[in-house]
């Protein structure tokens, strides 16, 4: 394996039955991605970008093919070392934000942080530290359902932040937000992107999103249609 | 310690929903203690009363004695033996002799035991210093049960009649000198208590007895010809039977206390596990195991019986020392049920082992219960839990 990708797929299959019949949601994928790209999985419902970063995110496994993450199969993964991929690694952002609704927002944050056993005190500033990122440090004992869809989505992108992982998946990340939300949101992103090297992969048709990718794969029918790649910063500099 | 941190979180999150059913799992917490407690309280009294006033420390029958059977009383008797007399005279034991009689109150005919008690016993707890009277007529001690059927009171005459050990039929006029309150329906009904001497010297049977009582924590029970030694294991064996069918009663309603609680907790958790399918799918895609997640969720449920535990505690505790020192006025049909001890009031006894024996009683059922519908969550895929499906 190239060692120098975050995350490789490999003839990537993955059929769901459905009553009788079978539909195949990713038809022999090959991607590789590397550390800190911010790329998106574009394409119409039903073309596999949900699937593939399900299986990238070791919340699912391939039917076929392999899926390497952090040089590690998901396929060969138990239920344990998936889950431990996915605390130290792997953050998670959703369309629905999925926050806890119990917990504050600093509870919210802090909570991959308890599964890791860390002190008290470092979690503290972990958490401070990732709601300075999303600028909400004045909301840190507000019930989700106190706060607007764009400060949920703001909480939720600090979770997945917070423990510093190598990739975050977002999965339609602004679908529920106005336009002045996503350009902030996605600003934040951009720039925990550029200043942590993560690696951002969006799986979206948000127009809004599209724009600030850096690699655009379209998928269709479950099969990659184009894999671009962009120079932003040449753009960036033509536009000053 | 991170699940029951999360757990406790998670419970108390929840709000009204979470009160709810702590409220009736205290309910249940206190209710079960209260009646358990009573059913103790009720064994208790039985045994002190009678121990107190009939059973002393253990008896000595004559061998053919048997209190369930008229027929042979009138054989019943011996003298007593030396062994025997030993105690008696040490103060260590009391002789009763029984012999069937008919009184005639207002006319009526009622067919009643008489027994001869020495006045000066203290051996069980009688007020028979009252007996210890001369004169033609024969002094009689009652139960208030005895005196309220025969409609007799103190200072009344009424004419007994008796066989001796020959078969002669013999007759006098008792006069009531002390009516007696009693909590023991088996020394009061359908009897009369007169002085051991007189009965014996009526009866012919000098130096008689039908029993022996003996004082309490007696030890030494010297073997006798003729009279057998009756354990107190044998001679309360029909109060703890009594208790016990009591207690049965009372354990339905238990398990019925208990089933509701129960079933209030289980309806929570199906709702919880089908409510929070979502939030499964969160937690796993934040790294949390399915073993974790069944344990948050069995521990959540778990816990209600914990806070319960808490909340019975704060009104429970007053609530119940309150009932134990005051007791359960019982009415007075309650002296007609045949059971020992309970006179005018019962009252209930919290012993450690029942309270501590509840506790994790409720608590493991409450856990057993919470953990069977968080089983779902073992087969659950964290793609679906994030749609919001169940697998």
């Amino acid at each position: 394996m190239d060692n120098s990708y975050l995350i490789k797929t490999d003839e990537l299959v993955k059929i769901f039955p459905m009553g009788e019949s079978k539909i195949t949601a990713l038809n022999h994928v090959n991607l590789q991605f590397k550390k800190a790209e911010f790329a998106g999985l574009v394409g119409p419902s039903g073309s596999g970008k949900t699937t593939l970063l399900n299986i990238v995110g070791s919340l699912d496994s391939p039917t076929e093919g392999s899926a390497t993450v952090m040089d590690q199969k998901i396929e060969d993964l138990s239920h344990k070392q998936g889950a431990e991929l996915r605390n130290r690694h792997i953050g998670f952002i959703f369309q629905t934000f999925n926050l806890l609704p119990v917990y504050t927002v600093f509870e919210n944050i802090e909570f991959p942080l308890l599964l890791q056993n860390l002190s008290s005190q470092e979690r503290k500033d972990k958490v401070m530290k990732a709601l300075e990122w999303v600028q909400l440090a004045d909301r840190v004992k507000s019930k989700p359902a106190q706060l607007s869809g764009g400060e949920s989505q703001r909480v939720a992108i600090a979770r997945a932040v917070v423990k510093e992982p190598k990739i975050i998946l977002a999965d339609e990340p602004t679908a529920n937000l106005d336009a002045t939300n996503s350009h902030n949101i996605l600003q934040t992103l951009e720039k925990i992107n550029q200043e942590l090297e993560t690696t951002f992969i969006f799986a979206t048709h948000d127009e809004k999103v599209i724009q600030y990718l850096r690699r655009k794969i379209t998928l269709i029918d479950g099969k990659v249609a184009k894999d671009e790649v962009y120079d932003k910063s040449a753009s960036q500099g033509e536009e000053q | 310690m991170i699940i029951p941190r999360l757990a406790i979180r998670n419970l108390l999150g929840a709000g009204l929903r979470t009160w709810l059913n702590v409220i009736v799992l205290s309910f249940s917490f206190v209710v079960i203690i209260w009646l358990q407690g009573l059913y103790k309280g009720m064994g208790d009294q039985a045994r002190v009363a009678q121990t107190d006033s009939e059973y002393g420390g253990g008896q000595y029958w004559q061998e053919i004695y048997d209190p369930f059977d008229p027929l042979t009383l009138q054989d019943a008797h011996a003298v007593i033996p030396e062994s025997l007399q030993t105690l008696i005279d040490n103060g260590q034991a009391t002789p009763i002799l029984i012999s069937q009689a008919t009184i005639y109150p207002e006319g009526r005919l009622q067919i009643i035991q008489m027994k001869g008690i020495d006045p000066a016993q203290n051996i069980v707890n009688l007020p028979t210093q009252p007996l210890d009277q001369e004169g033609e007529e024969l002094p009689a001690l009652i139960g208030a049960r005895m005196a309220r059927n025969a409609g007799l009171e103190v200072g009344d005459t009424v004419t007994v009649r008796w066989r001796d050990a020959q078969g002669t039929f013999d007759a006098r006029d008792a006069r009531i000198v002390q009516i007696m309150k009693t909590s023991v329906p088996t020394i009061d009904q359908a009897q009369i208590w007169v002085p051991l001497d007189k009965l014996q010297s009526l009866t012919r049977m000098e130096n008689e007895a039908t029993l022996v009582i003996l004082a309490q924590n007696t030890e030494e029970f010297p073997q006798t010809s003729g009279w057998i030694h009756k354990d107190m294991d044998f001679l309360l064996k029909d109060i703890e039977m009594l208790v016990q069918s009591k207690q049965i009663g009372g354990s339905i309603i238990y398990v019925i206390l208990l089933c509701l609680a129960m079933l209030a907790i289980f309806n929570t958790q199906v709702l919880s596990i089908f409510r929070r399918r979502k939030e499964m799918g969160t937690l796993m895609s934040m790294g949390m195991t399915r073993g974790k997640i069944i344990q948050l969720f069995t521990l959540e449920g778990a816990m209600h019986s914990v806070l319960a535990a808490v909340v019975a505690a704060i009104y429970g505790i007053p609530l119940l020392l309150w009932s134990a020192k005051k007791g359960w006025a019982m009415p007075e049909a309650v002296d007609d049920y045949g059971i020992a001890g309970l006179g005018e009031a019962l009252f209930p006894v919290y012993g450690t082992g029942l309270v501590v024996g509840t506790t994790i009683l409720i608590l493991v059922v409450t856990t057993i219960v919470s953990f069977l519908p968080t089983r779902k969550i073992a087969k659950l895929k964290p793609t679906d839990a994030l749609r919001g499906k169940m697998t």
